[in-house]
């Protein structure tokens, strides 16, 4: 069921959600990108077509401390500092971002249940906004994402006067029914049109006939063994911006901080494009930068999907494709692969 | 321009070399990728070289002069200072390396475009004095200075400082001091001022190496934030603590090394000026121990390889002040 | 750190073996007085301090950081305390350039007969220290009990 509310009461209807919980939204940073923040009074949410960093650290944060250590003469006790977690909402994401929590899902929800990120999974509410100016470096088409339409607990759907909503699953309608009285009940007119613009602008950009056929017809070892991972690794200088950036990425390393008078075990992100992933006693598996460049693609269009009924570890936010300090990236993989 | 891949093929074609290091186009005119290049044809399917080739090649060397045979490598003004630096550290084989210095008129920043607010960038053309950016939303066009990155806006030279052959005129060294006016700015604040600049920059920090990676001075086969002997490999952003040690560390490693190529401040996915950082130890060399520029050639020793008798004291820092 | 409702500074003092450690000896020899916040950590040469050294200090929950090595001509090794020199001048600007206190970082040249200098040295550092109070811009949240 379609409800609305006028544009101008936007900062109302931001201020009814922050007070029953945290209320997360984009809001424009100083050098024109914009970032995840908290809301408050006052604060204005960015014009943005999407965030820099991907919506996952409020499921799967940069860093989060699993617990710590004190150690006694020969006795170590185990705190888990957990706090209770808080409610929150976070408004404003896109609908790769959205996507991407569902993939993550697929890792952090299947048993072993990760209860770190379960719990905040649980206290969260995502209300997702329909893109309506895409950009040149968007695809999500191509892995049948509607950017016109989103997923997410709640949708919503921004016009010149209204900002409409729509709920889509049982924590949503519980979010919408906690809000109703500033909502009215509508046609999705409007909406309709919204989309069928935006479809439009959509099915002229640059990546909308990008196709991933061939990594569903080859098999995991011709496209591994291909020649052509040597040339496309070449220029990689090995940073981890591309896995710090994607809103899929969810390899992490679990590190010991000595505080002095105790430990703190963390987890924190980490990248398969660096020398030292999953290094053992012995060496690492992967000792070239190829390899570890292989293994960043090979793990979102090849691996992933034969674990995951084809769905492919990539939602299209080209977040990669404008962060990269060598313009290297996946659809100029997928592209390469595709050319035979 | 044409020149350049005349150049390439030429060299190619008559054994001179046995590659090329270049810049290859991309999916957009703007998103240019390093490449070596090793046939003619391949010249032909996708060698570029104009206002979008921001890239400095000169590290890639460290790993191509080692191998077999000559490369040939193409270097904007900056870029040869890069290369020098890592020849006077011993880290590129320069007989395997033939240089051809190419001009530099300043490199349009898709990061500074984008920042204007102008979004669905599909096409770019550069004519040297205006950008004309096509949209998804329509054309626009834009003076060239204004499209420029941190690095070129305040270009220090457009002179090369190493090369075996030059494509057209070289230029000039530019010492007219724009390039500290920042650096200034940020000295004349409050120490609180300051404190919270820098705090709000490096807050934003991911820990993802870009700058490292990037930078032709960290060159060290295995860096200190990756080693876990170090104590120092956190590799996470857990703390303000972290965030300032990572950037106070990697620039005092660099310090009299940096030849202020910007690149760190052109990779950062977060946009933080760390260019701020490297030249405001630029700047405190040439004020305490004379002006140096790294990079300008390959005998002189490092400012901190280095000392007189009558160096100032570290006092200095506090009677310097004027600025409580 | 609080001490009986009073704040008193934690002060890492790195000092070389040759000179400086040696004055505080004869400090010591001569009863001279300098605070017990000051904690000594012996060096081969001012010159081993790098600038690693000084920030982990910050981190572990030092509030000023002193390094003593010797005269500038005197060095055992000849010339690492030149060295030393231009290294903390630019790490301490910097530090100022990122607004930490500049007063909570200094060098000072003791010799092994200067038994009083290194004790009115202390006792000043300690001084222009304690008036800072707790090192807040530099500190490690995790590492705080």
């Amino acid at each position: 069921m379609m409800f609305r509310l006028p544009i101008n009461e936007l900062d109302g209807f931001f201020a009814k959600i922050a007070a029953g919980r945290r209320l997360y939204l984009p809001v424009d940073q100083n050098d024109g990108t914009s970032a995840f923040a908290e809301w408050s009074e006052g604060t204005k949410m960015s014009e943005n077509l999407n965030t820099l960093r991907s919506a996952k650290s409020f499921f799967f944060p940069q860093v989060t401390n699993l617990c710590d250590f004190n150690v006694k003469d020969k006795e170590i006790e185990v705190i888990d500092n957990r706090a209770d977690s808080e409610d929150f909402a976070v408004f404003g994401v896109r609908g790769c971002d959205a996507r991407a929590f569902t993939i993550l899902d697929k890792v952090f929800l299947v048993d072993p249940i990760d209860s770190y990120y379960a719990t905040r999974r649980e206290h969260g509410v995502i209300i997702t906004l329909a893109c309506t100016m895409p950009e040149e470096h968007c695809f999500c088409n191509v892995f049948g994402i509607d950017a016109t339409s989103p997923e997410g607990d709640v949708t919503t759907w921004k016009t010149d006067s209204y900002l409409y909503l729509n709920a889509n699953t049982e924590k949503g309608e519980a979010f919408i029914a906690g809000i109703k009285d500033i909502l009215e009940e509508c046609a999705a007119d409007e909406v309709e049109a919204q989309r069928a613009k935006t479809k439009e602008i959509m099915a002229k950009l640059p990546f909308a006939n990008v196709s991933t056929e061939y990594f569903e017809k080859n098999t995991l070892l011709d496209i591994f063994n291909s020649e052509k991972w040597e040339k496309l690794s070449e220029a990689c200088i090995a940073c981890g911006t591309c896995t710090f950036v994607c809103p899929t990425c969810q390899c992490y390393d679990i590190k010991d901080f000595d505080t002095g008078h105790g430990v703190k075990r963390y987890r924190t992100w980490d990248s398969c494009m660096y020398a030292d992933f999953t290094k053992m006693a012995a060496a690492n598996s992967r000792n070239s930068q190829m390899q570890r460049f292989r293994q960043r693609f090979m793990h979102k269009l090849v691996y992933f999907p034969d674990n995951n009924n084809g769905e492919f570890g990539c939602v299209g936010c080209g977040r990669c494709l404008t962060r990269c300090p060598i313009s290297m990236n996946i659809v100029k993989v997928i592209k390469t692969f595709g050319e035979e | 321009m044409q020149e350049v891949i005349d150049t390439a093929k030429r060299l190619l074609s008559d054994g001179t070399v046995n590659r090329v290091a270049g810049w290859k186009a991309g999916e957009f005119p703007y998103d240019v990728t390093p490449a070596v290049f090793t046939t003619v044809e391949e010249i032909d399917n996708g060698f570029i070289y104009n206002d979008f080739c921001a890239p400095n090649l000169s590290k890639y060397l460290i790993k191509e002069s080692h191998k077999e045979g000559k490369i040939l490598v193409f270097l904007k003004p900056c870029d040869t200072y890069s290369f020098n630096q890592l020849l006077k550290e011993h880290r590129i084989l320069r007989e395997n390396v033939y240089i051809v210095g190419v001009p530099c008129t300043g490199k349009v920043d898709i990061g500074t475009v984008r920042a204007m607010g102008i979004k669905g960038i599909t096409d770019m053309e550069s004519d040297g004095e205006n950008v004309t950016i096509h949209t998804l939303y329509g054309d626009k066009v834009v003076p060239k200075t204004e499209t420029l990155g941190d690095k070129c806006r305040t270009c220090k030279s457009k002179k090369h400082v190493i090369y075996d052959e030059l494509i057209g005129e070289d230029g000039e060294v530019n010492n007219d001091g724009a390039r500290f006016e920042l650096v200034e700015k940020l000295e004349k604040m409050t120490p609180d001022e300051r404190f919270e600049f820098w705090r709000g920059e490096l807050s934003k920090c991911i820990r993802c190496n870009a700058c490292r990676n990037v930078c032709p001075a960290c060159s060290c086969e295995n860096c200190v934030f990756d080693n876990p002997g170090s104590g120092i490999q956190q590799r996470a952003a857990t703390d303000s603590f972290e965030e300032n040690m990572f950037h106070l560390i990697r620039s005092f490693h660099v310090a009299g090394r940096c030849t202020d190529c910007g690149e760190c401040t052109r990779v950062c996915p977060q946009n933080i000026p760390l260019h701020l950082i490297n030249r405001k130890y630029i700047k405190d060399i040439n004020v305490f121990y004379g002006e140096y520029q790294a990079g300008e050639d390959v005998m002189s020793r490092a400012p901190l390889n280095a000392y007189t008798f009558t160096d100032c004291e570290p006092g200095i820092v506090y009677e310097r002040g004027g600025n409580e | 750190m609080q001490v009986n409702g009073e704040f008193r500074p934690l002060i890492v003092a790195f000092c070389c073996n040759w000179c400086s450690y040696a004055g505080a000896d004869l400090a010591g020899t001569n009863r001279l007085n300098y605070p017990a916040d000051v904690k000594i950590i012996r060096v081969p040469c001012s010159c081993r301090v790098n600038p690693m050294f000084v920030l982990r200090a910050f981190q572990r929950g030092a509030d000023g950081v002193i390094l003593c090595g010797c005269h500038p001509g005197d060095c055992h090794y000849t010339s690492g305390n030149y060295f030393t020199r231009r290294r903390m001048t630019l790490l301490f600007s910097m530090l100022d350039y990122f607004g930490i206190e500049k007063e909570r970082t200094r060098v000072e040249w003791v010799s092994a007969a200067e038994g009083a200098k290194f004790a009115k040295t202390m006792n000043e550092f300690v001084e222009a220290v304690t008036k800072l109070g707790e090192n807040k811009r530099l500190e490690d949240l995790r590492c705080k009990k």
